[in-house]
This record gives structure tokens, sequence and C-alpha cells, in this order.
């Protein structure tokens, strides 16, 4: 069987192109994905190398056992803790993460997820400055000046170049890619550079100050540095005239600007520099989002709570403050009493402090394949793969929502996120529907 | 479900019902004429209403999103904890999803249309409406920036654009055509907008008055529902009355082929500025109000602005940017390829400030010197205005003169010397009140089962406490404004939601959308070059642009016989 | 030897991720630290042999690569993954972001020494297994 229009859940470009065929529910054949999204692809064919059955800590091992076991102790676990954290997300359902989102209400947890080590600090710009973007296809066809800053996407969004950025032919940019002009400023001439037409080599953790540099010379003051940052001040005056003067500009970045020094500043700059710039001509930004739908998440609990990542349901309603609501403070404050952790690995991904308090507490797993987060849980739920194996949504870096399809059967007795949360739920509600009733009755 | 509301005073516009004491029977979520053993619903000395119609309010997809998304400090400061009932709910001026539906139910609102959705976000949109409860609920769908619609209108080809207008409908399970400022959304793809009728939309040789009058005949080909929802261009403008009047000269492109007008002109307080400088702005809601009394096909909603902070969010992104560039505050936006240009930033409407003051007393002098309520609508362009639920009080300003002369006293002197209305001694009575918030809604939309209480009608019912022979709305002015802000009883499809102003019942409501038909083989043409346009153009596939049903909560579809070919 | 040290995604750990973490391939992708050549003469190792990543919440063992983002003297960089996190430092200076770039850290040679698979790693650190 040939599917087409098949959408890739690897990276926050959701390519949407991808022809897969199936063949006695093995996919056998990949077009059009990158090196990641095919390995994605086919790594649901290796069920050696997937999570299959429920496993629960016994006597310090995890041993197999049954499905509804499995969830009857993870339903305990949350529901037994004062303050459980439920992180993960980004890399399921939009369907998944409302049901997610609804049993961190009930439980009064903390949810969180991977937005708060990608680009949380974006979001928190956001919060400041707001955000002038667009979606991918403008870029497509209008964009004459690319500028990708700390971001690599020949590595970390293989595709993004040449579907949406330089490659493609747009609709006032018949002649693609030399009608554009890329610009990529990294403290590494990384892959994304080598093809770049100008590199800009920023000295590490003061992008701030080359923004405040271009700012400056964009709103007509003059800059008396012989260079900032790194980079000569003949070169930060070219790019500034460069975004003047193009006819549609955007600016791509990534972790290199929110994880580094100035983090959240940096981007609130970035932002009013995009915004000064609009003066002038026209000018967007887009933040080069990894999972692919870490968007989602944001999305669907901004429109149920109010906010875009780290909340705390703890007073009964959505409480935020990043800085205390988020996933590694929780963890490294050692607040949080037990864990619930979803298509995510936070324990290769997490700083050590933080996992040093996920390995002390009751921890819950559900993810595709074992990781070494699978490897510290105490409750294994195996879950099949949206995008492959399961339908839902996913939201795009640029927030365009897709239809996530089913090209094949999961395995055997594994369920999907979504209903893997639904069956929690029930479980957290029964029990506590219980609980009412003998109150009823004592009176 | 069977009831029977008893005696209570009943105000039906659309049934020509005045107050008359009556009893309301239902049966299987309908109004029917009378019922055996229904449960008795003492309603004496209140009074009764259909249930409120939305039809302009930004309560769902992407732009509100970001607005939620901006302003954290809008989901702090109005908090609802969960209860047995109903969800964790927070937002002011950008309420989350469950509080939406919460908010207007308490107000006896049961159906509501989300005022502006870009086609290749629909499905977002279709996510939160799926989220909001309590309503049957619908999206009206963006078109005059599209470069297919503008592609077809230049070359004349008016069919064609019908064609691509009604399977953008079934498409993005859209329920009316909206515009947005013509033109404008597309010259902001280069930072620039259109400022006149006649401006040239760049690179695509078309004009503003060219897209409305073509999108008119394309709708009234169509026979949709709805007419065409229009945000006119130069929203906010100082002295765009004019561009507003020639507007509304278009409307007369084709004759309506429904029983309503042409046009809707949305929002029309933000259009209905003179002067020519911000220290000259006027009012000129007068000339206004004049031309929409002399036209047949032609109403209007207020956007009426009630003083404080709120979030400004419109798919008319020039607009924004230049708002945003006049207050210095936080500014997004967001270009859709081929589509739209929304955008969004906060305000304040301050009392102290003679614009605003102006703009508070543009809306109520519309609404005050159009004669015929039906032409006039309750909206306060959610949250662009002021929120939804601030409705009371722009009712209690309506009733009375004296509630409009307190607040003229605490306002900028600007709103008494650059207006009129403080010679304006009309109030509003409750017949009028149920015109402009259900009635004349459910009419302009083609709802025909909705806005009012006849036998076949949707059982959905607002009860008020209040009590027509006791309250006298110009004196006890508070009294409406709280008893108007949370009914007795709300009742939707025959099942009460809200009692005495508290949540007792959470239920998902219908989707509408319209699901028009052409003939197979424009049909046909028309596929061809989508599939052309899409693959070149657009950033997703063709085959993964429409929305599935699934998204929808009891999805309903409008079949609509066209019969354009 | 100093050296400020940089995490982030790249093509390899993202393709072994989606295989699945345990196992030699995400050890080869992600327990490495990637030099520019003249630090490596410097600090006197070769591509493929041993170096150990010190910072003041830990140390860790990885394999040294030649970096071909060169020149960049000074500045080091590891694929995320359990190796980089266990040098990566505390806190979030109030912003919900840990400092995954720009970590002070020590090199130093360690030619021969084991560089540990994920698991032995997550066993070792944490001591779950």
């Amino acid at each position: 069987m040939r599917y087409t229009d098949v959408i890739c859940s690897f990276c926050g470009t959701l390519c949407d192109d991808i022809e897969v065929v199936v063949e006695d529910n093995r996919i056998v054949d990949v077009k059009h994905a990158c090196r990641i999204g095919t390995a994605k692809f086919l790594s649901s064919n290796e069920l050696e190398h997937r999570l299959l059955k429920p496993m629960v800590r016994k006597n310090g091992k995890l041993v197999e056992t049954s499905l509804d076991e499995a969830l009857d102790r993870a339903a305990g676990i949350l529901k037994s803790a004062i303050k459980p954290l439920l992180y993960g997300w980004s890399s399921t359902s939009c369907e998944a993460q409302s049901a997610g989102i609804e049993l961190a209400e009930e439980l009064g947890g903390v949810i969180d997820a991977t937005v708060t080590v990608c680009h949380g600090p974006s979001v928190l710009a956001v919060h400041d400055a707001g955000y002038p973007g667009c979606t991918l296809g403008e870029v497509k066809n209008r964009a004459d000046l690319v500028i990708y800053w700390g971001s690599n996407p020949m590595h970390g969004h293989p595709r993004h170049l040449s579907r949406y950025s330089i490659f493609p032919r747009g609709y006032f940019r018949e002649r693609g890619q030399s009608d554009r002009e890329l610009v990529v400023v990294d403290v590494r001439k990384t892959d994304t550079a080598k093809i770049a037409n100008r590199f800009i080599k920023v000295n590490y953790g003061e992008d701030y100050e080359l923004i405040s540099a271009l700012r400056k010379v964009v709103n007509g003051g003059e800059l008396r540095e012989e260079s900032v940052a790194g980079v000569p001040r003949k070169e930060i005056i070219e790019l500034a005239e460069k975004m003047m003067n193009c006819q549609f500009g955007v600016l791509f970045f990534g972790m290199g600007l929110t994880q580094s020094y100035g983090r959240h500043r940096n981007i609130d700059n970035a932002i009013c520099l995009v915004r000064d710039l609009n003066v002038h001509t026209k000018f967007v930004m887009q933040p080069m989002r990894g999972h692919y739908n870490v968007v989602g998440f944001s999305e669907v609990l901004g429109w149920q709570a109010g906010f875009p990542y780290a909340v705390d349901f703890g007073r009964g309603f959505a409480w935020y403050n990043p800085g205390e609501t988020t996933a590694n403070d929780v963890l490294q404050r050692g607040e949080c009493d037990a864990a619930l952790v979803i298509a995510s690995d936070p324990v290769s991904h997490f700083p050590r402090k933080s996992v040093e308090h996920l390995a002390k507490i009751p921890l819950v797993a559900i993810d595709i394949h074992p990781t070494p987060t699978t490897q510290i849980a105490d409750v294994v739920i195996p879950s099949a793969i949206a995008g492959i194996e399961v339908e839902g949504t996913a939201y795009r870096m640029d927030s365009v929502p897709l239809r996530l399809r089913k090209i094949k059967e999961p395995p055997e007795g594994v369920l999907s996120d979504e209903e893997i949360m639904r069956r929690l739920l029930a479980r957290v509600r029964g029990a506590e529907s219980g609980v009412q009733e003998l109150e009823v009755r004592a009176r | 479900m069977k009831l029977i509301l008893k005696n209570g005073f009943v105000y039906d516009p659309i049934n020509g019902i005045n107050g008359e004491r009556m009893d309301i029977c239902i049966q299987d979520g309908k109004i029917v004429e009378d019922v055996e053993n229904g449960r008795i619903i003492d309603c004496s000395g209140k009074l009764i209403m259909p249930g409120g119609v939305e039809i302009h309010s930004h309560i769902a997809g992407g732009k509100v999103n970001t607005g939620r998304i901006m302003r954290p400090e809008d989901h702090i400061k109005n908090v609802f904890p969960k209860t047995g009932v109903t969800r964790a709910a927070n937002g002011y001026s950008t309420p989350s999803t469950f509080l939406t539906g919460y908010l207007y139910s308490k107000l006896g609102y049961t159906c509501a249309f989300t005022a502006a959705m870009p086609p290749l976000m629909a499905r977002h949109t279709h996510e939160e409406l799926h989220d909001i409860p309590m309503l049957d609920k619908g999206a009206l769908t963006l078109m005059g920036n599209n470069w297919f619609v503008m592609r077809y209108l230049k070359r004349g080809d008016v069919e064609l654009a019908a064609a691509f207008a009604a399977w953008l409908l079934r498409a993005a399970k859209g329920y009316a055509i909206k515009v947005v400022n013509p033109g404008g959304g597309e010259a902001w793809g280069w930072g620039r907008d259109v400022r006149s009728l006649d401006d040239p939309v760049p690179h695509f040789d078309i004009t503003p008055r060219e897209i409305i009058s073509g999108l008119v005949k394309v709708n009234e080909m169509l026979s949709l529902p709805h007419s065409i929802h229009l945000h006119a261009n130069n929203l906010g403008r100082v002295g765009n009355y004019v561009t507003t009047l020639e507007t509304m000269e278009l409307a007369d492109g084709a004759k309506p082929a429904r029983e309503r007008q042409t046009v809707q002109l949305t929002h029309v307080q933000f259009h209905s500025y003179g002067g020519d400088s911000w220290r000259t702005f006027a009012s000129e809601a007068e000339s206004i109000a004049k031309a929409v009394n002399s036209k047949d096909n032609v109403i209007v909603d207020i956007g009426q602005v009630v003083f404080g902070d709120t979030t400004t969010m419109t798919a008319d992104g020039p607009m924004e940017y230049y708002l945003s560039s006049l207050t210095g505050l936080k500014w997004s936006n967001r270009n859709i390829e081929l589509e739209t240009s929304p955008g969004v930033t906060p305000f304040i409407y301050s009392k102290h400030s003679p614009v605003s003051s102006v703009q508070w007393a543009v809306g109520l002098e519309l609404a005050l010197h159009i004669k015929d309520p039906f032409n006039v609508l309750l909206t306060t362009d959610h949250p662009n205005g002021a929120p939804f639920f601030k409705y009371p009080t722009i009712i209690a300003w309506l009733m009375s003169a004296k509630y409009r002369e307190e607040t003229m006293k605490e306002v900028h002197r600007a709103a008494q010397r650059n207006t009129t209305l403080a010679t304006i001694d009309r109030e509003y009575d409750f017949y009028e009140i149920a015109t402009v918030t259900r009635a004349g809604q459910a009419k302009s939309l083609g709802l025909s089962e909705k806005g009012h209480l006849g036998p076949g009608a949707d059982a959905d019912v607002a009860v008020y406490d209040i009590n027509p022979e006791e309250v006298d709305p110009g004196r006890d002015y508070r009294l409406i404004e709280e008893k108007f802000a949370r009914t007795s009883y709300t009742i939707k499809s025959g099942e009460v939601l809200v009692k005495d102003g508290e949540i007792v019942r959470v239920v998902n409501g219908r989707t509408l959308y319209v699901d028009a038909q052409v003939d197979e083989s424009l049909e046909r043409e028309l596929m061809r070059d989508l599939d052309y346009y899409f693959k070149r153009f657009y950033s997703v596939n063709l085959a993964n642009y429409p929305v599935q049903e699934v998204y929808l909560t009891n999805p309903t579809p409008i079949k609509v016989e066209t019969g354009v070919r | 030897m100093e050296v400020t040290l940089i995490t982030g995604r790249t093509v390899a750990q993202g393709e072994e991720m989606e295989k699945g973490k345990i196992g030699e391939g995400f050890k080869r992708a992600c327990a490495v630290v990637e030099l520019d050549p003249e630090d490596m003469s410097k600090l006197g190792v070769h591509e493929g042999d041993e170096v150990r990543v010190e910072t003041g919440v830990g140390e860790v063992v990885v394999v040294a690569k030649r970096s071909r983002d060169a020149p960049h003297p000074g500045v080091a960089f590891m694929p995320m993954g359990p190796w980089a996190n266990a040098v990566v430092g505390e806190g979030t200076a109030s912003t919900g972001m840990p400092p995954f770039k720009g970590i002070k850290a020590k090199l130093s040679p360690a030619k021969g020494e084991r560089v540990l698979s994920a698991e032995e790693l997550v066993a070792r650190v944490y001591g779950r297994e």
C-alpha cells in the first residue's frame, strides 16, 4: 500500500509530502523524508528496539506485567502524590496533550513540556515584546533575505531550507535560491553557515551586543565601536543595511540564542530589532522549533489553561511562573514527589541535578522505545507512534495545524498516548468518586 | 426532556411578541406548541428571551491564542478554580475556551460565531471551538485577501470565484464569507496597506472595490445563509467614515438571494470617525446611521467600546501594527500565506483619553441613531472594543439616558463636544434589546431555528430575573446591568445549563458549517487550478488542507443548493 | 585546558534518538566532544582519543572529535544526551532554562579510559538499573 501526503512526525518542520510504502504492516519504502525522518519511519518496524510490554519495578528490577496492572500502579503513584510533575508532551498528538492537561488539572499537578528547555526563553520574550511572524509559505513566496541565527537547520531541521526558506521557488521568487540571500550568524561555522552567502561569526555569549549594534544602525544611530561581539563595524553596518533594504526578510533563530548567555533577553532584543525593521520594510521572525508538536502543546495549554507551558494546577486553577513552575526548577528544588514522563527523555536531556531528583521519586514513563528515562522508571507503559500508528493533530513550528495520519497498525496491545491518558484519568477519577461515596455514607 | 417555562414575560421580536405573559413549552430540544407532563419552571415575574446569538466575537483560533500566549497578565487576574462541574478557567480579554463557554452561557447566550478564521489555520479554530462548551458555534471564513479570490475576480470569472468560495467553506468547515481590509491584508505581505477603495493591491492589479463587489455577487450567487461579513478598509483611521459610506454603496451590487441584507458591515463604530488628525478626531456616527437608515441592503454591528484593558486582534495586520506603533505596546503578527495577515496588540480604553471617550460615544450613537434595531446588532467585536461579558453594561447604557449621562460626566469632555450622544434621549426597551442581541443576529445569519421562540425553534432560552412591570430600566440601570450578567436560567436544546447564575451542566453544542455545492465541471476546473497552486505556492499539500469532521462537535452541515455553473 | 562548552543537537544524534537510545550507535553519536584542531594539539589528543570533561557538577569521559565547524578555539561542543548532561550546570537563573550552553569546563586527556554506555552512565550516576 502506497501512502502519499504523509506527515513526518519528527521535527517542527512537519513535512507533509512524504510517500510511504507499507507491506504486511512493515514500512518498506520512504520517499522525500530527510535522514532523521526516514530513520523514524523505518524504526517503527524494528520491534526489537521498541517497548512492547508494560513493566513495573519489583525488588529493584523492571519486570513485565499486564497493562491493567501498569495503569493501576501508575494511577496509584500519581494519585498519592501531593505534587506530581507531568512532563514531556512535545512528541505526541494534541489529543494526548489535551487529555494530559485534564489529568494534571485533576491531580493538581505541574505540567510542563520540552518547551522549557528549548524555546521557553522565546516565550518569555514574547510576553515582553510580542511576536511578529508569518507562516512558512510566506517565506517561500516572498523572502529575499533569510537569516538563521544560532540555528543549524542542516542538522536540526534538514528539509527546512529546501521546503521553505532558501531553495524553493516561490510566487515572487521564481528563480528560487538565486532570488534570495542566506546569512548565518553563529559561534561556529556550521554546515548551514558553509552554504550561506554570508557567515557572521559572533563571539560566544555576545549575541545580545550584536543585536543591539544592529538596532543602533537600523534606528539611525552611529556605531563608534571598531567591532562588537567579534564582528567588525563594517560587517555590522552592511548587515543592517541589507536587512533594511530587503523586500521581505526573515530571521530564523534557534537554541544558540535561547540557551546561551542572556537567554530570553536575547530574544526580546531580536523581537525589537524585527519591530524596528518594520519601519523600513517587511520583516518577520520564526523560532526553529525542535520536536514536531512542541508548538501544539503551547497552543492546547494556551487555550485550555491560558498559559503556554509550566503550569501548576496545585491551587485548583492554572498558576504560571517560569523559573518557579518550570520542570527543572521543580525538580532541582526537590519539590515534586512523583513524575509522569511521556514522549520525552529527560534523563538524557536534563542536567544531572534535575535527574538526581527524578531518580529519587516514583516515576511513570510512557514511550515508544526504551530510553535512559524508561530505564530508571518504576512503571513503563509502551505507546504507539503518533503519525505512523495513530492519527492526531500536530502544529508546525509556524503554528499551522496538520492532521497526522495512521499508515500501519501499532504492535499488538500497544495503545496511543491519548488512550493511555484517558485510562489513567478514568482510574484517577474513579477512585476519587469512590472516596466521595464513602464520605456520603459516613454522613 | 420536557419543560414548561411558566408565566414569564416573553420578548420574541421575530414573532412579534412584546412582553406578553405566556408559557414556553419545550420537547426534545425544540420549542413546541404544547407539552404534556413537562417539568414546570416557574418564571412569573421574570423576563424570557430567546437564547442570545453572538454574531461577531474573536473566541477561537490562532490570533486569540496568540493573544493568550502573549499576555499571561490577562490570565492571572480573572481566575476560576475547577469545580465538580466546570474545568479550571481563566482569562479576561482572552478567556480560555472553557471560560468563554461558561461566561456566554451565564449571559444567556446559546450560540456564537467566531469572527475571523484563516482557512489554512481552520483546524486550529475548530480545535478551540471543540473546547468551547455550552454553545452552538460556527466560524466566519476569511476570503477578502485570498489569492484565488483576487485572481478569479480580476479576470471576471465570478462563477469560478463562487466555486472556490463554496469549496473553501467546505474545506475549512466555515459558515460565511468574511472580508477583512480587502486588499490590505495582501499588501501587508510587503509591509504596506491600501487606504482607499481604489488603491490597487500590489502585484494583483485589483482594488478593494472590485474585491468587495465581486464577493457580494459570489455570496448571492451561492445564496449563502449569511451575507458577506465585511470589515471595511481604514479601520480606526481618522476621517475613515468617507470610506465607510463609499463601501456601503457596494451592497447594491447584487440582489439579496434571501430575506436579509447583502452586506453586514461589522464593528462599524471603528469606521465612523471624522476629523483630520487625532486632535480633531470626531464622531461621524450620524452620517453612518443616516446611510444605514436609508439603505435596504446594509446592516451593521456596533463594536462598542467599554473602558478598560483589552487585547485587540484582527486579520487587519497593517492596522494592528499601526496601533502598536501608536501605543508602543507589544505586538504580534502572523502573515498567512495566500490568505490573510492577522495581528494582535493590547490596548487600554481610558476615560481620560479624548479618543477613547469619543469611541465610546460613537458606538452608542450608532445604536441610538439607527432606527430599526434589526439593522444594528450589539457586539463589542470581542475583545477589540471590550470583552463580551461587558454586554450587560452596554444594554444598561442603551436602556438608560441617565446612565449615559452619568458616564459622560466621568469621561473626557471630547465625548460631549465631538459627538451627538449627549443630545439623544432615546432609550431601548426590552423588545429592542432582544432584537439587537439575538433576533437580529439570527436573521442576519439566516438561522431560521434560532433567535426566536416559535414552535420549531431550537429550545434555546434565556430567563432573566427582571420583572418588566416593576423595573424602570431608565432609572434602575444598575439592576439591569446586574441581572443581564447572570440568568436565572439558561436553557440550550432543552437542557438547563445555568441556574441562578451558576453553571449546573456542561454540554458540547453543535458546529454549523455551510455545505454549498456547485456544478461538477466547474468544480473540476477549480480543482485543477488548486492542485497547480498548492503544489507551487502553499507550504502544505492540498490533501492535508481540508478540516476533517472529527474536529467538530456535533457537526451540522447546512446544505445549500446553489445552481452555480 | 579550560574551554567554553556548548551542547546541542546534531543530525546523527537525532537519527540515533529515533532509532532508540539504547545501543552503540547512540553512544557513537553522542559520547563525543568536538574540538578545534588547535585545541586538540594543545591538549595532546587525536581524533578518537578519550577525553575527560569536568565541570562544577561532575565529570564524564567521551571521545575527541575534530570539529568540522572550526576555527573556534576555546569552544568545545557536545551533542545533547546523557553524557553532555552529566556535566551541565545547576539552576536556571529563574528562567526555567538550564545552562546548556556556555559552561566553563576543564578538558584533560584520558586515553584508554572506558567510555560508558548510556545504560552504564545512568546506572552509575543515578543508581538505577
